[in-house]
């Protein structure tokens, strides 16, 4: 029970993974949306960085992925707010719902 | 030592897992925020726990630090606040899918026979990943600069005031 492995972390990234899949899909809120992918991302870190510390110690090249995840999320996050941002002028609302200029 | 890590990783996964839920359930989205940055902070310390201090840092400055803060300002700038949290009409199926995937991936993880080492990790990471960022995977370093640069572009025109 206290003896951490590679397992636990894997199950917690799958829990943190899952709750953010929920909150991405069952939102409305655009921002509340990228704060569930912003879960999703962190589970997916965990992940990285718990086989780089388990499978292959000494090397480290899940975690220089793990950076990569962290500046393509801090990139996505800067281009979903503003893109929330200018929905919200031309809308007045961040209803992920109501955004459909594009449906045919 | 080992029972200490045991503790510290179950304290900071229920922390981690408490706080997400309570960003994907609560009805205010400014708290929802608030407690986003818990769950970032909780993370940071379970990266301390694998032995990535480097990455622990970054968790910190990146996303409890940069990325709230621009969750915080754009819940701010929106009147989101007065909206709330409003959920879907039908969140049942969503449930099921999100236990489904839980399901699966829990299965895969527990059904799969790891390859786990038992060699010592790296003591001092920071050098570690500071050689492989710049020798081998400098190419997608530079990408990466390019990325953020073109993601810098793409906000400002974005959010820049028509004339």
């Amino acid at each position: 029970m206290l003896d951490i492995g590679l397992q636990h972390y894997l199950a917690l990234s799958a829990v943190l993974f899952s709750i953010g899949l929920f909150g991405a899909l069952s939102r409305r809120s655009a921002v509340a949306i990228l704060m569930a992918v912003e879960i999703m991302f962190n589970a997916v870190n965990i992940a990285m960085i718990a086989f780089s510390r388990f499978v292959t110690p000494t090397l480290l090249t899940g975690q220089v992925f793990a950076i990569f995840i962290v500046t393509v999320a801090a990139a996505e996050v800067a281009l979903g707010l503003a893109i929330v941002i200018s929905l919200y002028r031309a809308r007045e609302s961040v209803d992920a719902g109501e955004a459909n200029l594009m449906k045919g | 030592m080992e029972v200490g890590v045991g503790i510290a990783f179950w304290g900071l996964a229920a922390l981690s897992v408490f706080s997400a839920l309570f960003v994907v359930f609560l009805r205010n989205i400014f708290r929802a925020a608030l407690l986003l940055v818990l769950s970032f902070l909780s993370v940071a310390g379970l990266y301390v726990l694998l032995q990535a201090e480097f990455l622990a840092a970054v968790q910190v400055l990146i996303y409890a630090g940069a990325i709230s803060i621009l969750i915080v300002f754009a819940i701010m700038l929106t009147g989101d606040v007065r909206q709330g949290n409003p959920a879907i009409r039908h969140q049942w199926p969503v449930f099921a899918l999100a236990l489904a995937v839980l399901g699966a991936i829990l299965f895969a993880i527990f059904k799969t026979s790891w390859k786990v080492s038992s060699e010592a990790p790296i003591e001092n990471s920071t050098v570690g990943i500071a050689d492989a960022l710049f020798n081998r995977f400098v190419l997608p370093f530079e990408v990466a600069s390019v990325l953020l640069l073109a993601a810098i572009l793409g906000a400002i025109i974005l959010v820049r005031e028509r004339e």
